[in-house]
This record gives C-alpha cells, structure tokens and sequence, in this order.
C-alpha cells in the first residue's frame, strides 16, 4: 500500500474516531507484531494508563486478559438462552403432539408428554442448541453494533492485514507514553 | 519427586482391609437362594424396586427371563434360563443367586479395567494427536496402565471359571445350550457360537490383555528411557511412542468393542446392540479421565506437580463434561431407538431394566448427565479444585451403578441388592489402585523430563 492512500485513509477514519473518544484524548499505536503489542499492552498498564481498544488481524491470545477487560458474561446469556430453547421447545411438542393433533406412532402413547418425552428428546436437544447459538450470535452482533449499514470502527485498515493499532488513553504529558510505545516496538504513533 | 505418603498408604491399606472384609462376605453369604436373605438383611441399601413380595418378585424373573430368553412358546420357557439346574421356577431362582458373588466381583473388576484401559486410550491419544497441553499430566496416565494386569487376571480368572460352571454369568456357556439333542438347546444362542465359544473367547481375553499391557509397558518404559537420555532422545523417543499410540490405537478401536460385546454384551446373550461398544467406551473413557483428574488434583494439593496449573485443570474439566454429555449421547441413542422401534427381541433388554432396576437406572441418569452438565457447566466451576472433586465423585460413582446395570440384569435378574458388599469391593479394587498407581508415581518424577513438548505443557493457558 503506497503511503499517501494509507495517510488519507487514515485522516479520514481518524476524524471518525476523534467524535467517538472525544473525552479521552488517545495515542494511538501501530505494531508489526502480535508479541510487541502484547508487551506494549502489559509496560503501559503497568505505567497506570488505561487501553482504550486494540485492533488486531486476527484474535490473539491472552490480549483481554492483558487489557483488564471484563470477563465476558456471553456464557451467561448462552445458558438462558438455552433454557429458553429448551422451555420453546416443550411446549411445542406439548401443544402440536399432545393437545392439538395426538397421533398414534409406532403404538407410542399421545396423550401425556412425560411418557411420550423420549421421542421428543431430539427436538428439545436441536432447540435448545438452535436457540443458544442464534441468540448468542445476535447478542455478539448487537453488543458489538455489527448490523447492516453501521460505520467501520477501524481506525486503519492496515489492522485488517499484519499490523496491530493499540489506542492507550493520554494521561498528562505525551512524550512519555510515545517513548514507551517506541521502546515496545511501535513503527508508528498518531 | 512423588512421595507416597504414609497417610495414603495408611488410607489405602484401609480401604483393602474394607474391601477383602466384604468379599469374604461376598463369597460366604452365598449357598443358594436362602442363604441370600441374610445379605439383604445386612445392607442398608438393599433396594428391590417395586417387587418386595418375595414370590411377586420370582414371578417377574421368571417373565422377564422368559422374555429375555425370547422363547415363543410358553412350553419352551423354563429351558434356556437355566440350564444346569433345569428345573422350574426353583433352579432358576437358585442359578441367579448363585450367580450373584460372582457378578459382583465382576462389576467392580470391569469397572476398574475401564479406568486403567481409559487411561491408556487417553495417554496413547496424547501420542498420537501430538498433544502438548497433557505433558505435567502424562506420568498420571502411566501409572494408572499400569494397573491394568490386576483386574485383567481377575477377569480372565473369571471368565475360567465361567467356563468351567462355576458361575453362570455369561448364559452361553451353559452345557448343551448349542446341542439340538440336549433338552436345553437353544436355537438363538446355537446361531452364536462361532463366535461365542469357550476357546475362542478365552483366547480374545488373552489377546487382549496381551495387547493392552504390551501398550501400556511399552509406553512407560519409553517415557522412563526418555528421562534418562538427552533431549534430542527425548525427541526420537516421541516420534517412536507416537508411532506405537496410533498402532495401539487401532488394536484398542477394534477390541473396545469385542471387548464390550464379550464381557458385557454376551450376558444377556440374545440381545444385541450395535452401538454397545462405544457406549461402554464412552462410560469406561469418562471415568478415567475423572479419575485422572481425581489423581492431578490430589497431587496439587499435597503440593506436587507445580507445573500443573489452572488451565490444565480446566481442561480435564471439560473432557470430563463433554464424555459425560457424550455417554449420555450414546445411552439415550441406543435406549431411544429400542424403546421406540419396540421389537420384543431388543426391548426386552430395557423392560428388565425398567421393571426391576428403576431406582439404580434413574440414579445414574441423574449422576451421569444432569449433576456433571449442572455442577461442571461453568468456567468457574472446572478451575476450582472442589467443584472438580464433587463432580468427580458423582460421575464415578454413576459410572459404576451403570456398569452394575449393565451386568446385574443378565446374570442374577431379580435377586440383586445394591449395598456394602458392592461399594466393598470397590474399596477393595481403589486400595490395591491405590497402592499400585501412587508406587509407579513415586518411581520417577511427575513431569516427563525430555518430552519434546513438555514447554508448551508448562506454558500452557486458555
């Protein structure tokens, strides 16, 4: 990529980015590799300033425990929506294969669901699968604001390829905290 | 280094002491039908579903035998059930309690063959998938293989005297059972002999008993070897043992199966299920990697293994979820099919179950499935220690009512009782386990020092 696109590219997204962390003045950090930005995440933490977000090409490992993120509570949400699925699903099979249209299959009784409750074991456990992993996806994609037509939140596609952006929070004077950055390997500070 | 404390050998010698009480129990309470009364006396447990009435209770054996036995006509009913005693309702009722001592012992030596095998079917899987994460774990695995020899020559012990009448847990081998001239012939069973007869069976047992400990030694000899050469031995070693897993894997792969469908399967010698290979598999794979854990975390806690941290934890937590979620996967397959295709040939297998095992049955459902998916769901739960434990204790001990259900109905029908006798026997095999497991720790240290990847073992986290 030839350097003025890049510049322009990243002019533009950077405008997009001052509205959204207006309070909070940010440095934002361009790292070549995944170890640097690992070990730049840990000194600034340790100097007390605060990352306001990481942009990586691909997840890696460790990096929100290293944050100070909070622990994610998708586990949570999973579980009830499972219970959900599983609750849907009973009285689907209550309602459609007990109340409203009993059917003699196979000799099997149709007239109470507990003793019917075998045959209907693999549509409470396809249910409950079903609704915990549609419904843990659309909470990543609303939590996230990932919804047809919302803005990239990149602030440089280059994050996209094999550079990683770190944005730590400026407390004070800028000087030191650039210095830190350059010493963890940072090729480019905003 | 592991020290075998002085506190274990004492708990374990305990526990062995427990354990030869309750077997002579085992043994001298028997002496027909009448003398089985005194037991069900002596056990605090002792649960006879739904039929306490002593006669009710004959009546529904003697159905449910018919029914297993899968005669047609009425006429043909008392022959197949017992064919030694061959007379009536008495015979049969004294041919179950007979059984009984024996069937006992059989569970809890199945039991813990399924812990030793598991364990070398999980080390082996270490080798061959090229694991690195299991490396602080795999002397565990080592020293479990090697208990192996133990219960295999209880069992091959008895299946002699299998042979020999002295029991008759596996009702094929009763005499004249596949002779058209005998009166007791048995056309179902006549079909089955090329494969179940007494040679041919000794001989499976033997060879698989060979393989088994072969793997098992080798593997350990090599880690050993490993640990006394350099790293680049270390290295050659790995690739060689990785080799050997998946030759091993193969061998276990085909005799998991016959294994299971001998053992186990053959009791109730006229049904057959063909997913009842992996279901003992799923049970035997789930309460070995509980008890590896069991083992990781006893160590820990005395202050062993400090490479073992956390994350290891959490994985052996999740590997004793998902095989508790996979064997209950394959018991609901096999139960739901038979239930609902309802051919009397298969079902007969589940309505013994159901009429005369309600309460062992629904236990393990409850022990196996719903405590480890409730009590293990959680990230939490898996990384604390505790929580392990208890989950641990409860699958093992479902596990072991599963095998008690797989074996009972089969050999002694009606005439079983679940109490101090059985967990007896238990203490009997976890003692001498015991003694033999925390020995082959203490013989070398705990962390494999030449393993190729024994770093990403210690810098392992997720």
């Amino acid at each position: 990529m030839d350097t003025t696109k890049h510049v322009q590219v990243g002019s533009a997204q950077a405008e997009a980015h001052a509205a959204h962390a207006a309070e909070t003045p940010v440095l934002s950090a361009l790292f070549r590799d995944d170890d640097d930005l690992m070990a730049a995440v840990k000194a600034a933490r340790a100097k007390g300033y605060t990352i306001a977000e990481a942009y990586t090409p691909f997840p890696v490992h460790g990096l929100d425990k290293a944050m100070g993120l909070k622990e994610t509570r998708i586990a949570i949400a999973a579980f009830m929506y499972g219970a959900l699925g599983l609750s849907t699903a009973i009285a689907i099979t209550y309602y459609m294969m007990i109340v409203d249209w009993p059917q003699n299959i196979g000799g099997k009784p149709s007239f109470t669901w507990a003793l019917n409750m075998p045959a209907f074991v693999p549509i409470l456990f396809e249910l409950t699968v079903f609704f915990a992993a549609h419904l843990m996806v659309w909470t990543f994609f609303v939590r996230n604001g990932l919804y047809p037509g919302g803005k990239a939140q990149n602030p440089d596609p280059r994050t996209t390829d094999d550079h990683f952006l770190l944005e730590v929070e400026i407390k004070g004077d800028r000087a030191p905290l650039e210095a830190l950055m350059k010493q963890n390997g940072a090729i480019e500070l905003h | 280094m592991f020290q075998f404390s002085d506190k274990a050998k004492r708990f374990s010698w305990i526990l062995i002491g427990i354990g030869l009480i309750a077997l002579v129990f085992n043994f001298v309470s028997f002496g027909g039908a009448h003398g089985e009364e005194a037991t069900h006396a002596t056990e605090a447990h002792s649960d006879h579903g739904a039929t306490p009435d002593a006669q009710a209770g004959d009546q529904a054996g003697h159905d449910a035998h018919a029914a297993q036995a899968g005669h047609g006509s009425p006429e043909a009913h008392g022959e197949a059930g017992h064919a030694v005693e061959g007379h009536g309702d008495e015979g049969h009722h004294a041919s179950f309690a007979h059984n009984k001592p024996w069937s006992r012992l059989l569970v809890a030596t199945f039991f813990f063959v399924a812990i030793a095998l598991g364990a070398l079917f999980f080390l082996a899987i270490q080798y061959a998938a090229q694991a690195g994460w299991s490396v602080v774990v795999l002397r565990i695995m080592e020293a479990m293989a090697s208990f192996l020899p133990i219960p295999l020559a209880v069992m091959l012990l008895l299946i002699v005297l299998g042979v020999v009448n002295v029991h008759h847990i596996w009702h094929w081998m009763a005499p004249g059972i596949s002779d058209p001239s005998n009166p007791h012939y048995d056309a179902i069973i006549a079909g089955k002999t090329p494969y179940l007869n007494a040679p041919f069976f000794i001989g499976r047992a033997v060879i698989y008993a060979i393989g088994w400990i072969l793997a098992a030694r080798w593997l350990r000899s090599a880690s050993l070897k490993a640990d006394a050469g350099t790293a680049e031995d270390g290295t050659r070693i790995w690739k060689k043992a990785r080799q050997v897993s998946a030759g091993f894997l193969v061998f276990f792969a085909v005799t998991s199966s016959t294994m299971a469908w001998d053992w186990i399967m053959s009791i109730d010698t006229h049904w057959f299920s063909t997913l009842f290979g992996w279901y003992t598999f799923a049970g035997m794979f789930v309460s070995a990697v509980t008890v590896i854990t069991m083992i990781a975390i006893y160590l820990k806690m005395n202050g062993y293994l400090p490479e073992l941290n956390q994350n290891h934890l959490h994985d052996l937590g999740k590997f004793m979820f998902a095989f508790s979620i996979f064997w209950t996967y394959l018991w609901f397959s096999q139960y739901m099919l038979i239930w609902y295709a309802n051919i009397p040939e298969e079902v007969t297998y589940y309505m013994v179950r159901f009429r005369e095992y309600k309460a062992p049955m629904l236990t393990f459902l409850v022990l196996n499935f719903l405590a480890p998916l409730l009590v293990l769901m959680s990230r939490d739960s898996k990384r604390n220690m505790y929580f392990v434990m208890v989950a641990g204790t409860i699958i093992l001990l479902g596990h072991f009512l599963d095998h008690f259900v797989m074996i009972m109905p089969g050999s002694v029908g009606t005439e079983w009782s679940f109490g101090l006798i059985d967990l007896g026997l238990v203490a009997l095999y976890a003692g001498v386990f015991i003694q033999v497991v925390f020995r082959q720790l203490a013989k070398a240290p705990l962390v494999p020092a030449h393993h190729p990847m024994l770093t990403e073992s210690k810098l392992h986290h997720i």
